[in-house]
């Protein structure tokens, strides 16, 4: 069966996030005052062929935690649909 | 002394470190394709700085894969040298060889100047032949050079003195302004709990002669052969 894996890194807490920062900053030049904090993140979507779905949230939870993210600096979710 | 340059598709110092440590006296030195697993029992291997694989997803990320990199990550764990300068530096994080992370500059700019690096541990294989608070100018290169590692690594680090060289002014002081890039405590350049393999930033191989502006660069890696010879 076919899963379309959704995966979400970003950095942990108390990472600096400058470029978060930075367009926090220009949002608020633009008058979005209740905006009141940015933090960056990728979106990696990935087509995974498998048995099931727990399989599928597997191997999409091992490819991000061996590649998509750095365990050092950024921290992931996954969420798996059909 | 035999020393390998790893070549990545898309490093671009790999002849500067060939040129590098050719000109010290009883070095040969060999390059290594990224896509081999020989490392052609050399004594040394360098990770050269650039944009492995495009620096895509994050830098170093790529080639820390390499079929080579197999190989130096075991070359490495039973003590064999090994040295990433730049990009070099972020494959050996990468690849767990080294604790901690580099990130975006703090500038979010691509930042090439300049620096003044302090030796701050003369006791290890790559700064013997160095003093002690020696300063030494070279250049830096990069977009992501903004070392991270968490309070209790980065303190373990500092107590057992593996933080090697720092960023500082003309005068040695660690100051904001001397840190191109933002990284914690101006680290620079860090070395192994082993004390086998050297991660930096700044590049010594564009600091060999005076005709580049500088010979300092130079002083590390002699320093560093002599050592092994």
């Amino acid at each position: 069966m076919k899963f379309q894996a959704k995966v979400n890194v970003s950095l942990k807490e108390g990472v600096l996030d400058p470029q978060g920062q930075t367009i926090g900053n220009a949002l608020l030049d633009l008058g979005f005052e209740n905006i009141l904090k940015v933090k960056t993140g990728k979106i990696f979507t990935l087509e995974i062929e498998a048995e099931t779905e727990s399989d599928a949230t597997r191997a999409a939870s091992e490819a991000a935690s061996r590649l998509l993210a750095n365990p050092v600096i950024e921290q992931f979710k996954v969420e798996v649909v059909l | 002394m035999k020393v390998g340059i790893v070549i990545f598709p898309g490093s671009n110092c790999d002849y500067d470190a060939y040129q590098a440590f050719k000109m010290v006296d009883g070095v040969e030195v060999e390059y290594l394709w990224h896509g081999s697993d020989d490392l052609k029992s050399v004594d040394v291997v360098v990770l050269p700085g650039g944009f492995a694989h495009g620096d895509y997803l994050r830098a170093g990320s790529i080639a820390r894969f390499s079929p080579i990199m197999k190989r130096v990550i075991e070359f490495a764990e039973s003590g064999g040298f090994v040295i990433g300068i730049c990009n070099g530096f972020q494959v050996l994080l990468e690849s767990g060889l080294l604790p901690g992370a580099l990130m975006k500059n703090i500038n979010l700019r691509f930042v090439c100047r300049e620096v003044i690096l302090r030796v701050e541990n003369a006791n290890t294989a790559f700064t013997s032949g160095l003093k002690q608070g020696q300063l030494l100018r070279m250049p830096v290169a990069h977009g992501e050079g903004n070392y991270y590692a968490d309070i209790s690594t980065l303190s373990r680090m500092e107590s057992e003195s593996r933080v090697i060289f720092r960023y500082v002014d003309r005068e040695g002081v660690v100051t904001a302004e001397a840190n191109p890039n933002g990284s914690i405590n101006g680290v620079a350049g860090i070395v192994s709990e082993k004390g086998n393999v050297l991660g930096m930033m700044p590049h010594p191989e564009r600091a060999i002669e005076h005709i580049l502006g500088s010979i300092d660069g130079g002083h590390i890696i002699r320093s560093f052969c002599m050592a092994k010879t």
